[in-house]
């Protein structure tokens, strides 16, 4: 069969949203990766936070008065809450690489526990501290 | 690489709108994913409207009416109407599965949107090319390989054994779950993809193969086997309601048991 169009051949539309419908599966999964990112940020400002304390009192002040303000209250509730969600992520990855769960029922379930689980342990953790 | 847009050339264009057919009461909204090899033009999305009350009930049947009655260039795959060949796999109202299987009235929205496989070359409309795809399915060895003297009759296997195979041997190669996963877009070129490692799996648990450690050799890779991160959407997708995402969990456990 003639050939002709290899290499010139469009490719098919794929993104997840307008041409491929999010699943709680891939949406939980790609969304570990995205707190693990977010994650970074976080001992960004931890790092930023214990080096201006080595630095001066002008330094420490700046930083500890924006993350004890409201809006770093609140960058610390999403910070706490990305790292139970990626916490519970890689739970599991270690319950699916023993073999279990991973009918798409439960592994469903799983996602949307994930979501539960890690808002309700933030909170947690936002009471208790 | 991860990849979010399409390239230039890829880029879906709004298409024609076809006619609405007359004295029907009963009209449902296509729209369907175009591209002409040989006008040079982009990608295009062309508007289709079927009189539901003189179509049968699949989207194959649709698809058959348009290019009966409205648009002869509509280009598509399709033979046994019945699920067992898998020709006519496409990215129906959003997700991948066969148009001789799919429902009408599965679809909740009034448009119902066709697309081909996603993260494919397209050879034309709703057709793309599956060269690499059948390739990797090739590279797995699928087929029984055996060491020792051939038996006077045949292999024999014990009914238990067969059981393993339940769940693995149904696949058609439809490709919906491999073009359905996101490392497969990413990785397609070294990730061997859910469909061709459910293969795989099919011939490493078969108690009659006698080359399991080869196998499992060949597919101890990072790309190959590896980039498998559990998404599930080829489970979530299988027309057939197989599972490739335990498939390849558990030659990931073979994996790890073999090496500790």
């Amino acid at each position: 069969m003639a050939d002709v169009n290899r290499g010139k051949r469009p490719l098919s539309p794929f993104m997840i949203g307008p041409y491929y419908r999010p699943q709680i599966t891939s949406i939980s999964s790609i969304l570990v990766r995205i707190t693990a990112l977010a994650s970074l940020g976080t001992v960004t400002l931890l790092v930023w936070w214990l080096l201006a304390a080595a630095t001066s009192d002008a330094a420490f002040a700046f930083i500890d008065g924006l993350l004890t303000s409201l809006i770093g209250d609140l960058i610390l509730f999403l910070a706490s809450w990305a790292i139970f969600y990626h916490m519970l992520g890689r739970l599991r990855h270690v319950v699916w690489d023993f073999g279990y769960c991973l009918d798409i029922k439960i592994s469903e379930k799983l996602g949307y526990g994930m979501f539960a689980g890690a808002t309700v342990l933030a909170l947690i953790a936002a009471i208790v501290l | 690489m991860v990849q979010l847009t399409l390239p230039k050339n890829s880029k879906v264009k709004v298409g024609k709108t076809w006619p609405k057919p007359t004295g029907a009461n009963n009209i449902r909204k296509f729209q369907i994913y175009r591209w002409n090899p040989d006008d040079g033009e982009n990608p295009r999305v062309d508007t289709y409207f079927v009189d539901m009350d003189k179509c049968g009930p699949m989207i194959l049947d649709a698809l058959i009416k348009i290019k009966n009655e409205i648009d002869p260039t509509l280009t598509f795959r399709r033979s046994c109407r019945e699920g067992i060949c898998g020709s006519c796999a496409m990215n129906i109202d959003g997700i991948n599965t066969l148009a001789c299987i799919y429902g009408m009235d599965e679809i909740k929205s009034d448009v119902v949107k066709i697309y081909p496989l996603p993260h494919m070359p397209v050879v034309k409309d709703l057709i793309p090319d599956l060269t690499h795809f059948y390739a990797q399915h090739a590279s797995i060895m699928p087929w029984l390989e055996t060491k020792t003297n051939r038996p006077a009759k045949e292999w024999k296997q014990s009914i238990e054994d067969r059981k393993k195979l339940d769940g693995l041997y149904e696949c058609v190669m439809c490709a919906s779950c491999s073009t359905s996963c996101p490392s497969y877009w990413w990785n397609g070129d070294k990730y061997l993809g859910p469909a061709a490692l459910l293969h795989a799996y099919r011939w490493i648990i078969d108690s009659r193969d006698e080359a399991t450690g080869e196998r499992l050799d060949q597919l101890e890779d990072p790309f190959k086997l590896y980039r498998c991160h559990t998404i599930m959407n080829c489970a979530k997708t299988c027309p057939k309601g197989l599972n490739p995402a335990k498939a390849i969990a558990e030659i990931k456990k073979m994996q790890l048991s073999r090496a500790v």
